[in-house]
């Protein structure tokens, strides 16, 4: 707000620095994390601390692949997150259809169903959901990773809010045209919701893979883990080899900082958008 | 109305409900089984005794009553309640600073955006585990740094009873201000500028501004982060399992850990029902002083 001010007072520089210092430690952790990786397991318990090794083990790297089929838990957490993004973009849109461009009886009441679950705790849900997909035979299976998440309150909210901005004489001249609904949809609303579609895809597959609670849960065989769910059995099998533990905390977040990094726009103006419509 | 001319308006209208149910059903579906059902069947999980081993036997309120007796969720909820009152309050306020230093259009805003978002974006779990090899009370970066600079007693940080629950409550912080911050961001520049502008003409500066002006057009946005991030943060879950395994005996243990371990390691579903249905109550309870203060305290422009 002050683009208009010439010159920067020394408030401006004292904030500046406050929050230079700021973003050091909020970024200490990150470096800290990677420094650890790289070194020899015995080094890290020296004192004083080391920041650059002077002996680095990039071969830490390889070596958390051949410990733990970590390999597989990354290729399990893709297959996940990604399919949970997309059904959640199919079903979330299509809800968020009828609820922003048909009328029907319910409407209103429906939403608000809608709605309220975004106040249900997902724990309280955990315990029926467990039962019932272990009687579903589904423990150590990709639809029990899947399919629970494949709805959400939030995306149909997010999305009906935004296809709400829609200029109704777009879908009325599509009608005169002779679309049906689904032409509409597909054709008409779906390419205008792009921004929203956008945001709730980035925001699904972030939380998605660094979902941690259903998976520990849901899964046992190693080979079905994601991977928080190894990361935190890795913790319980080697809990002083540091190195390896950083290793797998360096490879579970990095592709979330490149997701972010593609998308940090859209991912805010999704929380952002949810905040103001809940209002 | 539709005297002449347009009988197909009805049967229009019909079709038109028959394709809003279709494009619903899929939500519907997924909604009923995986939300709607569940949540009552928790209520009812709650009234029982259940090992998932053997049939359920009905408890009634042996679950309830037994929650209230038991020392250790009384602790839990104590627990529970100091992470709250400390994390929140924490996390709003670094949160808020940060947003208000970055709307004055600092150079670098955009990176320094970014930076200070990206706990957020960071797996909980990763997260929790480098802050616990930071917070190792023997080897660990801030012990060392903290006797490199003279300090003689140490804290056992995730061994202490004492000190566990802050560190917790420390890397919350950091993971959470981000995104308060993102938040009061959008509300700051979401109030108008010609307020400023008539502020300014009436000599409001600096501090004067931030008070009267810039804090009570921020307050909707403020009330909406503090009730989210109350709500979350009755939730945490994840740094309490990477960090401390509830321990050091019970002293770090919340309401989600004591709803895991009393489910999944204790396989008492009916306790552990019974807890959830505590952390609904209290979440809905929030939820509703939300929708009641809201109006109250609130200022809208």
């Amino acid at each position: 707000m002050n683009s208009a001010r010439s010159t920067p007072t020394a408030v401006d520089w004292l904030i500046f620095l406050l929050l230079l210092a700021g973003a050091l430690l909020m970024c200490g952790p990150f470096i800290w994390m990677i420094s650890t990786s790289l070194k020899p397991s015995a080094e890290v318990f020296r004192f004083p601390p080391t920041l650059l090794s002077a002996d680095p083990q990039p071969g830490n790297y390889a070596r958390i692949f051949s410990t733990i089929p970590f390999g597989q838990a990354i290729g399990n957490s893709v297959i996940v997150a990604t399919s949970v993004t997309l059904l959640q973009l199919v079903v979330c849109s299509m809800a968020a259809y009828a609820f922003a461009c048909l009328r029907f009886r319910g409407r209103e009441v429906l939403f608000l169903i809608y709605l309220a679950a975004l106040m249900v705790p997902s724990q309280v849900t955990l315990i029926p959901n467990f039962i019932l997909i272990r009687n579903l035979g589904w423990i150590d299976t990709y639809q029990g990773l899947i399919l629970p998440y494949a709805f959400s309150s939030f995306g149909t909210f997010l999305l009906r809010q935004y296809m709400k901005t829609i200029p109704a004489e777009l879908i009325e001249a599509a009608r005169i045209d002779g679309a049906n609904h689904l032409q509409i949809y597909a054709g008409v609303v779906l390419p205008l919701s792009l921004p929203a579609l956008g945001a709730l895809a980035i925001f699904t597959f972030v939380a998605q893979w660094n979902n941690f609670l259903w998976p520990l849960i849901t899964t046992s065989k190693p080979s079905m883990q994601v991977t928080t769910v190894a990361l935190a059995s890795l913790q319980g099998q080697f809990n002083t080899d540091w190195p390896l533990l950083m290793t797998g905390s360096v490879l579970a977040i990095v592709p979330m900082l490149i997701v972010f990094a593609l998308g940090n726009r859209s991912f805010i103006s999704g929380i952002t958008t949810g905040s103001f419509g809940g209002r | 109305m539709s005297v002449s001319g347009k009988p197909s308006l009805g049967s229009q209208a019909r079709r038109e409900e028959g394709v809003a149910w279709l494009f619903l059903a899929p939500s519907l579906v997924l909604f009923a089984v995986f939300t709607g059902l569940p949540v009552i069947s928790a209520f009812f999980i709650s009234f029982t005794h259940w090992d998932l081993f053997n049939p359920p036997r009905l408890a009634l309120f042996d679950n309830y009553i037994a929650l209230w007796n038991d020392p250790i969720f009384r602790q839990v909820l104590g627990n529970t309640g100091y992470y709250v009152a400390l994390a929140v309050p924490l996390q709003m306020l670094l949160g808020l600073l940060c947003a208000l230093g970055l709307n004055r259009g600092v150079p670098g805003q955009g990176v320094f955006r970014v930076i200070y978002f990206l706990p957020v974006v960071t797996s909980t779990v990763a997260a929790g585990l480098v802050w616990a090899w930071l917070f190792n009370s023997n080897f660990g970066l801030i012990n060392m740094g903290l006797s490199l600079l003279g300090a003689s007693e140490l804290p056992k940080w995730l061994v202490s009873s004492r000190w566990a629950m802050p560190a917790v409550i420390a890397v919350s912080v950091w993971q959470g201000l981000g995104y308060a911050m993102v938040l009061f961001l959008a509300g700051l520049q979401n109030i108008r500028r010609d307020v400023y502008e008539a502020a300014a003409i009436d000599g409001a500066t600096g501090l004067t501004r931030l008070w009267y002006i810039t804090l009570p057009l921020l307050s909707p946005m403020t009330f909406f982060v503090l009730i989210i991030s109350i709500i979350g943060s009755f939730q945490v879950f994840e740094l309490v399992y990477v960090m401390t395994k509830a321990g050091p005996s019970n002293a770090t243990n919340t309401l989600v850990f004591f709803i895991y371990q009393n489910g999944f390691m204790f396989y008492q579903m009916g306790i552990a029902s019974a807890a959830a249905m505590v952390l609904f109550l209290i979440v809905l309870a929030l939820t509703l002083v939300q929708y009641r203060l809201q109006n109250r305290w609130v200022h809208y422009e």
